[in-house]
């Protein structure tokens, strides 16, 4: 597998503007003879896809939702970050880069950094020109916050839902280009392959969920915008039908995957409740500013009520581990510290399959200290969320909180143009690998997606059509398309047709609990043997017994699941592989025999690299490769919040 | 009541239920299946409750109930269910995955049913098609901005006032839930926030008229009904949208029909293409 970085040369500061000053073009009177497909339409995709067909390419852009402006980006919550220095605070670009270098714990691409913080003033340019509700001073200018690994204020906000206005910002600017017929849009369509041409990605092959339809689609480029793969874990804080399939399916055809392995734990979401949970739901990490993490110092008080317990009898463990840092411990660290707690048989709340797993996050000092209408007026809406989900009220017992999946750092590997090792593949946003290294800082997932889709993906795809000529797409009714259009076909019918016992779901259950206990926040080399072991069974299982219901004509969500969910137990295989392998502790991925007494050991002599991974063909382990991070500027330093 | 932490060792309340789900498929009629779910944690979600019945189908070997999901946190406005006849259910400002099953009583029958409206027609059992709201964003529920076109964020001055009551507009998850309430299946909530959020910002206004009249031409097409202040939408909007909006639009829909009219020079229109 050839992995060249493309780090173009010169400063830091100067290579994106020599770059794209180097990047070739496409005359605008030939930019409607190329067809782009874009796969998703979150922030990058919609992005992309508007951005595209306002140059003047002819764009189709799919996604699964029933309306583009569903895609999971509208689930943020917190802010996006950008080096305006509006707060007059020292922020900067450099400042911006530095932060995220050090928050991705050294594992991510230098050159790729810096440019995502030169690239994120432009993107509050153009989502206020869009019309995005950004808080506001009482003079007119924007507002910014603070948010967790920085020392300033550089986050911008709307309200408490900043996702769904970018996105619907993005979403409106694609709107008008399907109004303009310049984009096609395709609504509930999942890309279920990927076609390679000499090499080179052609086009896709997607199902139409409404009436079972599947179709081969050529282009001359593909970009995929297809988010992240929390969902391995079955319980996780993404939307039910966020996937790894269209990122997979393309890792199949020959994309190398890197990172699998980096995937990042929130510290404060609200506990699993029960068997039948589908999803945990996050409560801002603004929380932690005047609630006190807390767990009962002896096992035998845990079944009590919180109130029955005196406060010599409790332990505040992050005051006491963290006495600097305290409640407001990075996302990592905090989510580690209250599985150790748990682990200990310590945890609090509803016993589910055997153990009580959460923590109190309690209110009552700062009750006391600011009153409770300060407490309602800083935090009313998420204590109001609490009580509908939980049926408490946070004002008058703790809250529990339990760490839960949000993120995934890895993805498909792509050079600094965002292209995969597949000439004509792009990807942007969550579904690459590219910016947080190892650990995302909060407020920088929004950054990437909108720097990928309006101001990256742009240029360097339209340098990559330049190369490509005019000879045209291919055919869709070349060997390749049926080919692959055929095996869409068999796996579907054999879904249909095969006479199993369980459901799909109960395999991601499964999947999701082995993967949690032995790949989630702390991770050691026999618990990953062993989860290989497991998932193995599992998918070979799953081959003979999975039942899905339905049939393929209409909409079929066990159809649906099943396809996903026998993507998730190869890619879970090798998302622990990657993590066996990767012997080191660092940011998301917590090895427990790297450890500092409990705290992160990186092993930069041997692992400051990316892994990525060769898909070797069904039933094997895919072969690592290794990209080394070269860092120019940049010092490697121990991260400590003691 | 104060209610202590779910903190005991004994399970929370379970649910026996009587469930009447409507089945239908693409361009056929349809009808009510009844079914029974027993051993319902009250904690479960509503949309949770459902995944139970479906698991409870396939081990039947029956088709599932399609219905449409997504965030499960009540942001991303996909699902849609008419819950005992109202959208999204009893409890007021949430959406249907926000509704937890403590909500309801053991014994209970639950009737669970599409969005009604004629232009969300059903394509499988709960599930509808809402397109045709996005057909009306893409007429005009937008700024016409090109990428890297536009100027420094801080030169546009926005006071607070306007961009929060633009916020509360833009508040809206497009979930349809407006029109379904609406006894005559009329988009004017939807249609009244999206045009507030874009028409009273700054950045609004060179393109206010063009995009009140065609998105409402686009509304009027899509067969959407009319506005007869019955307020059902807003009483189940989960972003708890008000009505002035609507009250807005029309004044906004009247203003710019009257500069059309005006402005007019005897050639044909060229007003909300």
């Amino acid at each position: 597998m050839k992995l060249e970085s493309k780090i173009p040369a010169g400063p830091l500061a100067d290579k994106w503007n020599n770059h794209k000053a180097k990047l070739r073009l496409v005359n605008p009177a030939n930019r409607r003879k190329y067809h782009i497909i874009v796969v998703g339409s979150g922030l990058a995709g919609s992005a992309a896809a508007a951005s595209f067909a306002e140059m003047g390419y002819e764009v189709s852009c799919f996604c699964y939702q029933d309306s583009p402006r569903r895609a999971h980006s509208i689930a943020a919550q917190g802010g996006i970050n950008a080096a305006k220095n509006y707060q007059n605070d020292g922020d900067s670009v450099r400042r911006l880069f530095l932060d995220t270098i050090k928050g991705g714990d050294y594992r991510a691409r230098e050159a790729n950094v810096y440019r995502l913080a030169q690239v994120s003033t432009s993107i509050i340019d153009q989502c206020v020109a869009q019309g995005v509700p950004f808080a506001r001073e009482y003079g007119g200018l924007l507002a910014n916050r603070s948010f967790g690994g920085a020392q300033v204020s550089r986050t911008f906000y709307a309200r408490g839902q900043t996702g769904q206005q970018l996105l619907l910002g993005a979403y409106s600017a694609l709107s008008r280009q399907i109004g303009a017929g310049t984009v096609k849009m395709y609504p509930r369509h999942e890309m279920l392959d990927l076609v390679l041409v000499d090499g080179q990605a052609k086009g896709i092959v997607t199902r139409n969920l409404v009436n079972g339809e599947i179709k081969a689609w050529a282009s001359d480029v593909v970009v995929l915008c297809t988010g992240g793969y929390g969902n391995v874990f079955y319980l996780s804080t993404n939307a039910q039908g966020c996937n790894v399939t269209a990122t997979f399916r393309a890792h199949r055809r020959g994309a190398g995957f890197a990172n699998p392995c980096y995937t990042q734990i929130h510290p404060t979401c609200i506990p699993v409740h029960g068997e039948d949970q589908s999803k945990l739901t996050l409560m801002s990490e603004s929380l932690r500013n005047d609630g006190r993490v807390w767990v009962p110092k002896d096992k035998a008080d845990c079944g009590k009520p919180a109130s029955e317990i005196p406060e010599d009898r409790r332990d505040y463990f992050l005051e006491r581990k963290y006495p600097s840092y305290g409640n407001l411990a990075p996302r990592d660290i905090s989510s580690r510290a209250a599985k150790e707690v748990c682990d200990e048989g310590r945890g609090v709340g509803q016993m589910v399959d055997g153990k009580r797993l959460g923590v109190y996050l309690d209110f009552s000092a700062a009750i006391n200290r600011l009153g409770e209408s300060a407490i309602r007026e800083r935090y009313g809406n998420l204590f109001d969320m609490y009580e509908n989900i939980t049926g408490e009220n946070a004002y008058r017992q703790p809250m529990r909180i339990f760490p839960a999946v949000h993120y995934t750092m890895g993805g498909l590997w792509v050079d600094y143009n965002l292209q995969s090792n597949i000439p004509g593949l792009f990807v942007g946003g969550e579904a690459n690998f590219s910016d947080h290294g190892a650990n995302r800082l909060g407020a920088s997932a929004l950054m990437q997606g909108l720097a990928d889709g309006y101001f990256v993906l742009p240029y360097t795809v339209t340098d990559y059509l330049a190369g490509v000529g005019l000879s045209g797409r291919p055919s869709v009714d070349r060997p390749e398309f049926k080919a692959a259009v055929k095996e869409v076909q068999d796996r579907t019918q054999w879904f249909l047709q095969n006479k199993g016992t369980r459901s799909a779901r109960s395999y991601h259950k499964e999947l999701g609990k082995i993967v949690w206990e032995k790949c989630g926040m702390a991770r050691d080399k026999a618990g990953l043997q062993q989860a290989i072991k497991d998932l193995e069974a599992l998918r070979a299982d799953f081959w003979k017994n999975v039942r899905v219901v339905g049939s393929g004509e209409q909409l079929a969500p066990e159809l649906e699941r099943a396809g996903r969910v026998a993507d998730f137990l190869d890619f879970g295989i090798m998302m622990c592989l990657d993590a066996l392998s990767r012997e080191e502790s660092c940011g998301g991925h917590f090895r427990t025999e790297y450890q500092d007494s409990g705290e992160a050991k990186r092993n930069d002599d041997q692992f400051a690299h990316a892994a990525v991974w060769e898909w070797q063909g069904e039933n094997k382990h895919p072969v690592r490769h290794i990209e080394p991070l070269v860092y120019e500027e940049v010092q490697f330093t121990t991260r400590s919040y003691k | 009541m104060v209610k202590e932490n779910g903190n005991s060792d004994q399970h929370g309340r379970t649910l026996s239920l009587r469930l009447r789900v409507w089945r239908q498929n693409r361009g056929q009629p349809g009808h009510f299946e009844e079914h029974f779910l027993a051993a319902v944690p009250e904690t479960a979600s509503f949309l949770e409750m459902m995944d139970m019945l479906n698991e409870q189908l396939i081990r039947e070997g029956k088709d599932t109930f399609a219905f449409d999901h997504d965030c499960r946190e009540g942001i991303c406005g996909m699902c849609s269910m008419t819950i005992n006849g109202m959208p999204h259910g009893p409890l007021p400002g949430v959406t249907t995955c926000q509704l937890h099953m403590r909500n309801f009583r053991d014994g209970e029958t639950i009737t669970v049913e599409p969005w009604r409206a004629r232009a969300f027609p059903v394509l499988k059992d709960l599930a509808v098609d809402r397109s045709a709201f996005d057909k009306v964003i893409q007429s005009g529920g937008f700024i016409t901005v090109r990428t890297g076109s536009a100027p420094e964020a801080n030169h546009t001055l926005v006071p607070k006032q306007v961009a929060d009551e633009a916020m509360d507009a833009a508040e809206c998850i497009g979930c349809g839930a407006c029109v379904a309430s609406c006894k005559n299946g009329s988009a004017m909530l939807f249609v009244g926030a999206k045009i507030n959020h874009l028409n009273i910002l700054p950045q609004g206004q060179p393109e206010r008229e063009r995009r009140t009249l065609a998105m409402v031409k686009t509304m009027d097409e899509a067969g959407f009904g009319n506005c007869t202040n019955y307020g059902e939408c807003q009483a189940h909007c989960p972003k708890s949208i008000t009505l002035d909006v609507i009250a807005k639009l029309n004044r906004d829909y009247l203003r710019a029909r009257v500069k059309e009219f005006f402005s007019s020079t005897g050639k044909p229109s060229k007003g909300g293409e």
